[in-house]
């Protein structure tokens, strides 16, 4: 049988619909279409998609056992490897890791790994939940800092091995990035709370509102008899560009604009509790995934017209491919080679009191040409002088990066950070404090769900070795 | 859940609870601030921490019902309990070498002057309280000043109780009979402290106000109340809910926090109309039960 060229498509919402409410926009493969899309894996004997895997899924083995309708032993064999296979499913970019080195990729699309690993996942939460039960226990303590994807991970494979984990969670749900980041168009937030379940089920305790460095501090961890620490206290304070106008009433942090809406459920159209600016006209500043998330949040909302503004090219845009063309099909309006240089604000000059005084107007942008590359290889944007323009906004959201959260470095002595606040650790995600672990968005400043998991899932091997030899 | 373990009124529209949170009450210090949701559905918002008692963990806060949170909270009975309280957040306030300190709090925020100036008169400093009112049934914690200053002036706006006039009228003639401050501290609403520190301008005298803008998580991750401080080394951008909420009252814009500060007053104030009748439609319900 000649082996289809092309991956078989994933249904969708319809984008003129989906545009418009907060389910997800994907919708998973058909049993029929999974097993058709696994038939196209060659199951070829260097397995390069698994050296693609920041968690080593064992691929090839889980679509033989899809291509063998056994949905229960593909589930199982990611799960010996990943702790939330229906996050990575949908949040992961494959196109730059598993799929990127598939064998098939090189004549023809590569095989739906995405698709199937979240096909798999699927179908296991949809089956009568069976209970995993707790692992005898070890007799050991391990603290894990954040709930997050890099917390969830290692808090996971420690449980399996039969560690007593506790993770301390700052805000007030747990999931870190996955439910204050993540809109639910994306990560329906039942999965997440699904996946947290599962980690209770093993015998993980999670407590929320504890801020570590505040509430408690690392040291006082110890105390508490907790033998090992993992720090995954993810990203912190949001990046601005530093420009005129941007703490005018109307500009947000993309964190401060998808904390509203995702964790604090203000997208909701029954007066919910935390406000948020629905509507008018929106300007996106940045092209990763979070200010992907964020556009197509405001498009939801309600606006009118949503621009990403970004200075370099669609080559070098960031986000997750399917992210891009899921925004493009939905009507964000992407504004390449543009980089902003004032937010513009209303003043009446006659009235000091008119509520409208302070609120963004507009968004003023230069052109941008693509010079000699820079550090990162990539084209350096430069501008193009006298071309600026304005654009007619009234909401800004800055979703440029963040930097690490600095409660943790503060309160703990001897904890090394880098010159960007970065946690320092080695290649077992050790840092400069005997048994205090790091990984994540805390060591390397904003980037993916799964290079967090990667790091959550190396420290927890280390932690293990540790703790096993003392 | 974390439960309210006693409840006071102090004035129609100002209430202080203890809420029992051991792990907070074990590290909380005057300056520092909460965050609290009253149910699931709830919003975050921050309050001052107003005392602790480390023996029983129980963490108090006064507020002033101006919303449709407060509003709620305000609902809250003796017993009942609250869905989240996580802190101590923020920095305490700083005290180290002040011998004479000058606490100025105006409105509600003198719940929050008062555990800073009861710090300042517990390790010995010599401590003048000016609190500020808009009229007599406002009037909060006199007592609790009283007991912790050296030197206290009361003010109301209208003149209906002690002095009238604003706070800034009292430090101006202080300062003007040369008293000299190691601190000014000023807590209360934007306006009132920009005028403190205008008056304290006049005399080079120090001064800290304690800002609460809005915020959302409150622990360094949403930048929601990110302020601008005009310092000699140029503009900065900083957080209150990290980098504060103290800061050095010269370098505050207050006029860009003033704005900010009124990004959701419609909505707030539609919320708490809408709030309000339904709790008083469920209670006349109750009464008719």
């Amino acid at each position: 049988m000649a082996i289809d060229p092309k991956k078989h498509e994933m249904p969708s919402q319809d984008p003129m619909v989906r545009a418009h409410n907060f389910n997800e926009v994907a919708l998973g493969y058909e049993e029929a279409t999974a097993l058709a899309e696994a038939a196209r894996c060659l199951n070829c004997k260097n397995q390069p998609c698994v050296a693609g895997c920041p968690v080593n899924v064992h691929i090839p083995e889980f679509i033989a056992k899809i291509k063998e309708g056994d949905f229960e032993g593909a589930y199982q064999i990611i799960a010996s490897t990943s702790s939330l296979p229906a996050v990575c499913g949908r949040v992961c970019p494959q196109e730059t890791q598993c799929e990127e080195l598939c064998t098939l990729g090189k004549k023809f699309e590569p095989v739906g790994i995405g698709r199937l690993e979240r096909f798999v996942a699927d179908w296991h939460n949809d089956q009568e939940a069976l209970k995993a039960n707790p692992p005898k226990s070890n007799g050991h303590k391990v603290a894990i800092v954040g709930s997050g994807p890099a917390g969830l991970t290692c808090a996971g494979d420690l449980a399996r091995l039969g560690y007593k984990v506790t993770i301390f969670e700052a805000l007030h749900t747990p999931g870190g990035v996955l439910v204050y980041g993540i809109p639910e168009f994306r990560l329906p937030k039942a999965i997440v709370a699904r996946e947290v379940e599962g980690l209770k089920d093993l015998g993980v305790d999670v407590e929320t509102n504890v801020v570590i460095g505040k509430t408690l501090t690392i040291d006082e961890i110890f105390d508490m008899g907790y033998e090992a620490v993992f720090v995954g206290s993810g990203a912190g304070l949001p990046s601005f560009m530093h420009i005129p106008g941007e703490s005018l009433r109307g500009v947000y942090s993309a964190n401060e604009y998808l904390t509203r809406s995702n964790l604090m459920k203000a997208f909701r159209d029954d007066d919910p509790d935390t406000p948020i600016m629905k509507g008018g006209k929106v300007a996106v500043v940045g092209g990763g995934n979070v200010a992907m998330d964020a556009a197509r949040t405001a498009l939801r909302l309600g606006a009118e017209h949503v621009y990403i503004v970004y200075r370099r090219s669609m080559e070098e845009l960031p986000a997750r491919a399917e992210e891009v063309e899921h925004a493009k099909e939905e009507g964000i309006d992407f504004r390449l080679l543009n980089n902003p240089v004032e937010v513009l604000g209303y003043h009446n000059p006659d009235d000091p009191r008119d509520p409208k005084n302070g609120t963004v107007n507009g968004l003023r942008c230069i052109k941008m040409e693509l010079g000699e590359p820079d550090a990162s290889g990539r084209r350096r944007p430069v501008p193009i002088e006298g071309s600026e323009f304005d654009l007619d906004v009234d909401t800004v959201i800055i979703a440029i990066g963040t930097s690490p959260n600095p409660l943790i470095k503060n309160t703990t002595k001897g904890l090394e950070v880098n010159r960007k606040g970065g946690i320092v650790v080695n290649e077992g995600g050790l840092t400069s404090r005997e048994a205090v672990y790091a990984g994540g968005d805390a060591v390397t400043g904003a980037a993916t769900v799964i290079s967090a998991m990667g790091a959550g899932k190396v420290a927890a091997a280390s932690i293990d070795e540790y703790l096993s030899a003392k | 859940m974390y439960k309210i373990v006693r409840r006071r009124s102090l004035k129609p529209t100002v209430t202080q609870i203890e809420v029992e949170a051991p792990l907070v009450a074990n590290k909380a210090k005057p300056g520092q601030f909460i965050i609290l949701r009253v149910d699931e559905e709830g919003e975050r918002i921050p309050l001052t921490v107003a005392g602790v008692n480390p023996d029983e963990g129980t963490v108090m806060v006064i507020f002033q019902v101006v919303g449709a949170t407060t509003e709620k909270l305000n609902h809250k009975k003796e017993g009942e309990y609250l869905q989240d309280f996580v802190g101590p957040l923020g920095n305490p306030t700083e005290t180290e070498g002040i011998k004479r300190v000058c606490v100025v709090g105006g409105g509600v925020g003198c719940a929050i002057a008062w555990p800073v100036a009861k710090e300042f008169h517990r390790i010995g400093a010599e401590v003048t309280s000016i609190i500020g009112f808009r009229s007599e049934d406002l009037v909060i914690l006199e007592e609790e000043f009283d007991a912790c200053s050296d030197r206290l002036i009361v003010m109301t706006d209208d003149g209906s109780y002690k002095r009238e006039g604003n706070v800034t009228v009292p430090l101006r003639e202080l300062l003007e009979a040369g008293e000299k401050f190691d601190m000014i501290i000023t807590i209360g609403p934007l306006v009132m402290m920009k005028f403190v520190t205008l008056t304290a301008k006049d005399f080079d005298a120090p001064i800290t106000v304690s800002m609460s803008p809005i915020m959302v998580d409150g622990t360094g991750m949403c930048g929601c109340c990110r302020l601008t401080l005009h310092t000699e080394e140029g503009e900065q951008m900083k957080f209150a809910c990290v980098d504060g909420p103290d800061f050095n009252g010269y370098e505050v814009d207050f006029d860009e926090a003033i704005a900010r500060g009124r990004t959701y007053f419609d909505y707030e104030r539609k919320q708490h109309d809408h709030v309000c009748n339904l709790l008083k439609a469920a209670d006349e319900l109750k009464a008719n039960a």
